[in-house]
């Protein structure tokens, strides 16, 4: 079996209903686990943008996004491996008031780990923290042991690639010369 | 087009007329009933053949579209209705067969309420449609059916789903139709690589034993003129896959027959001796490839195709050429240097004599016994002259008559490569004669697949369709008789067929026929048959436990081919 690798697939689609499902079942026709998935209206109107994390081998990404890219609603899909992206995650932590005021002070952690605090009543406080997948859990790991979660939540994660272009205008703008041309060959 | 009120039902009639659709194949129901009364006053335009069966609707609209090129058209309800037209639409997608099917469904405000006939027809249909979509307003008919055209019938073509709410088709919306010819994340047609196309033809230029693989995508991007040049000017002996039978003619110098688990010898073995191997249009699939870890690992291959997911989908190519293939190949053509390759093409003669030695002289020439399949399909293709339209079912009847008959035109075979649907011969025969009333359509059957949707005898009763049905009665499941014999120590699970009196049932819908129990009663059968463009079932009562060779255990090499019993 060849080495499994963290892919990252990046989706740009129309904004249409239905379209998560058509994604999905791609990735289950080849019993691929999604990882982490982030969904959000992308820079240009109109388009929405998918972030999908899977572990897989070279050869079935590339087939995958192939049968992605051939839904007639998407735009373009990409894959990417982490060194050719910057990427995020964020997650958030509720904890006991009680538990912290308990620990005494919480300055040494908040600086260790950059954490911004949301909320604060008499019951919790809410921390929040972005990073690496490896860092949000670290900060879990660490409250859990000393003053316990009462809740948490990591979001999918986003990306954007290292590379200038954005590979997505480049090819819209490609699409309306086509357009045009035809436009003028029709004439 | 200037607009007009109208209801949604007729904007549904106008935009079909738009469409330049002739034929719809369906089946009225409570969710489509208001479409249907729209209907009832297009009458004259539209020829509506009322199936027995929402499966039969679907696979007549693709034995429609196969045979015409045109998109064949679907109306059905929701609920059973849009879930009986599963098995086409399925079946579509994996043959690239053009099909727009158009399903009633609930009211909007109904939706997700489980109300009654409620079914979620897109998410069922999602994986297997190119396009799936929910009409909810009257005012988007019109984008969706030009959408729903555009998508069917461009690029690879494929079914397309619409599910039409029953409120959707009785408001009233501004109606103008404007045909699609663009959407904006859906490239049907891949710009052509140039520089590719230098390297292919420097690649068959140098090649010595170039061997070409024919499928479907020659007739779906009409380009069997084109293709018969490139390979008569650098002189290329070429194979077919089941989907590209008659795309080039059987009696071509350079067809060498049937690739795949049943095809020809010749074909087979020359896979793994070629120097250059050149797929057009076809997709490397299982029963065409055997073994991939040993397919064709000498040669250097070249994939020509118009579906960017299929190119090292299966096979990983040397080089994939991007685009239509009718383009691409002409555009290989001009930079292809004139050739002989006597040698060896002469090469494949002594695999086709062993063939024909082996296989053909029991199956066809000089039978004994009980009546064979391959004898009574030979002498049918005869006595139509080589010119009729093929339609089979699946199993041992598919794969006979598509080793037996032979073409002179194209799209003259339909069958289901990819799904293997039991039951697809029967409608599909009955679509392909609406969709070219001129020909002779034959459609073999076996006692197994005819009988899962008999019930379309009706429809050829009530709409008067005159197609010709050989229905290949061996008593068995055959096909599947077959591999237990072979391969699972002869233990005969449930493969036998208690049968009715099929010249009975034939009667009973008023449809000549005849039953044929003796090699000397056949040319007779096959005469009456054919004396005029009724319909007719020709009932052959055959050896029950024949067996198709030569055959290619599954998975195994594609050199690994039994001409015999052992």
């Amino acid at each position: 079996m060849e080495e499994k690798t963290l892919y990252t697939v990046t989706i740009f689609s129309e904004n249409r209903v239905g379209l998560l499902n058509q994604i999905s079942i791609i990735f289950n026709r080849r019993q691929l686990n999604i990882e982490t998935l982030s969904v959000s209206p992308s820079a240009l109107e109109g388009i929405h943008k998918f972030t999908i994390t899977t572990y897989t081998d070279l050869e079935t990404i590339q087939k995958v996004v192939k049968q992605i890219d051939k839904r007639v609603d998407i735009l373009k899909a990409y894959y990417n491996t982490d060194s050719e992206l910057v990427y995020q995650e964020i997650a958030l932590y509720k904890i006991a008031t009680d538990a912290l005021i308990e620990k005494g002070s919480v300055e040494n952690l908040i600086r260790k780990y950059n954490i911004r605090i949301l909320e604060m009543n008499d019951t919790c406080v809410v921390f929040e923290k972005t990073g690496l997948y490896d860092e949000t859990q670290q900060l879990f790991e660490e409250l859990s042991k000393t003053v316990g979660v009462l809740q948490f939540i990591r979001s999918g994660r986003v990306a954007i690639t290292r590379s200038k272009v954005e590979r997505l205008s480049d090819m819209l703008a490609e699409i309306e010369e086509t357009l045009a041309q035809k436009k003028n060959r029709k004439k | 087009m200037k607009s007009k009120e109208l209801a949604g039902r007729y904007a549904l009639m106008e935009s079909l007329k738009a469409e330049g659709v002739d034929t719809i194949f369906g089946y009225p129901g409570g969710s489509i009933i208001p479409t249907f009364d729209a209907l009832y006053d297009y009458r004259d335009i539209f020829n509506f053949i009322l199936v027995r069966h929402e499966q039969a609707a679907t696979h007549a609209a693709e034995g429609y579209a196969r045979v015409s090129g045109k998109v064949g058209v679907v109306l059905l309800t929701s609920g059973p209705g849009a879930t009986n037209a599963i098995t086409g639409i399925a079946d579509a997608m994996m043959d690239s067969t053009p099909m727009v099917v158009i399903a009633g469904q609930v009211a909007s405000q109904a939706l997700g309420t489980d109300a009654f006939q409620e079914t979620d027809l897109v998410g069922i249909t999602q994986p297997i449609t190119k396009w799936s979509y929910q009409i909810r307003k009257a005012e988007d008919i019109a984008w969706a059916v030009s959408r729903a055209f555009y998508i069917a019938s461009t690029g690879r073509p494929g079914p397309v789903v619409l599910d039409l709410t029953k409120d959707a088709q009785t408001e009233l919306c501004n109606f103008a139709y404007k045909k699609c010819s663009f959407i904006r994340s859906y490239i049907p047609y891949p710009e052509i690589d140039e520089f590719n196309v230098e390297q292919a033809a420097h690649i068959i230029n140098a090649a010595k034993k170039p061997f070409a693989l024919l499928g479907q995508g020659v007739i779906l991007s009409n380009a069997e003129k084109e293709v018969m040049k490139f390979l008569e000017k650098a002189n290329i002996p070429a194979a077919t896959t089941l989907l590209g039978l008659s795309c080039l003619p059987s009696d071509h110098e350079l067809n060498k027959g049937m690739l795949g688990m049943h095809g020809n010898y010749g074909p087979n073995m020359k896979t793994n001796e070629c120097d250059v191997l050149i797929a057009i249009g076809m997709r490397f699939s299982d029963r065409v490839t055997g073994n991939k870890n040993t397919y064709a690992k000498q040669a250097k291959i070249l994939h020509f195709d118009i579906d960017p997911s299929e190119i090292g989908k299966n096979i990983t190519p040397t080089l994939g050429i991007l685009g239509d293939i009718k383009e691409s190949i002409t555009m290989v053509t001009e930079r292809l240097n004139e050739a002989k390759h006597k040698e060896w093409i002469d090469s494949f003669k002594p695999l086709e004599n062993k063939e024909h030695e082996k296989v053909f002289v029991k199956e066809v020439e000089n039978c004994t016994g009980d009546i064979h399949m391959g004898e009574v399909v030979d002498k049918i293709s005869k006595a139509t002259g080589d010119k009729a339209v093929l339609v089979t079912d699946v199993g041992q009847n598919q794969i006979m008559s598509a080793r037996y008959f032979r073409y002179k035109q194209t799209r003259s075979v339909i069958t289901s490569g990819g799904l293997g649907t039991m039951g697809f011969g029967l409608p599909a025969a009955m679509g392909a004669k609406v969709g070219a009333p001129e020909r002779t359509v034959c459609a073999f059957c076996g006692d197994g697949g005819m009988q899962m949707t008999i019930e379309e005898l009706g429809t050829i009763m009530q709409s008067n369709i005159g197609v010709k049905i050989i229905l290949l009665n061996n008593n068995k499941l055959g096909m599947v008789r077959q591999w237990q014999e072979l391969f699972w120590h002869k233990r005969y699970s449930f493969t036998d067929m208690l049968n009715p009196d099929f010249s009975m049932i034939a009667s009973a819908y008023g449809i000549r026929n005849s039953v044929v129990e003796k090699r000397e009663d056949l040319d007779k059968g096959i005469a009456d048959m054919l004396k005029d463009d009724k319909a007719y079932v020709l009932i052959v009562n055959l050896e029950e436990c024949g067996m198709v060779y030569p055959m290619t255990p599954a998975g195994d090499d594609v050199t690994n081919v039994l001409l015999e019993k052992k």
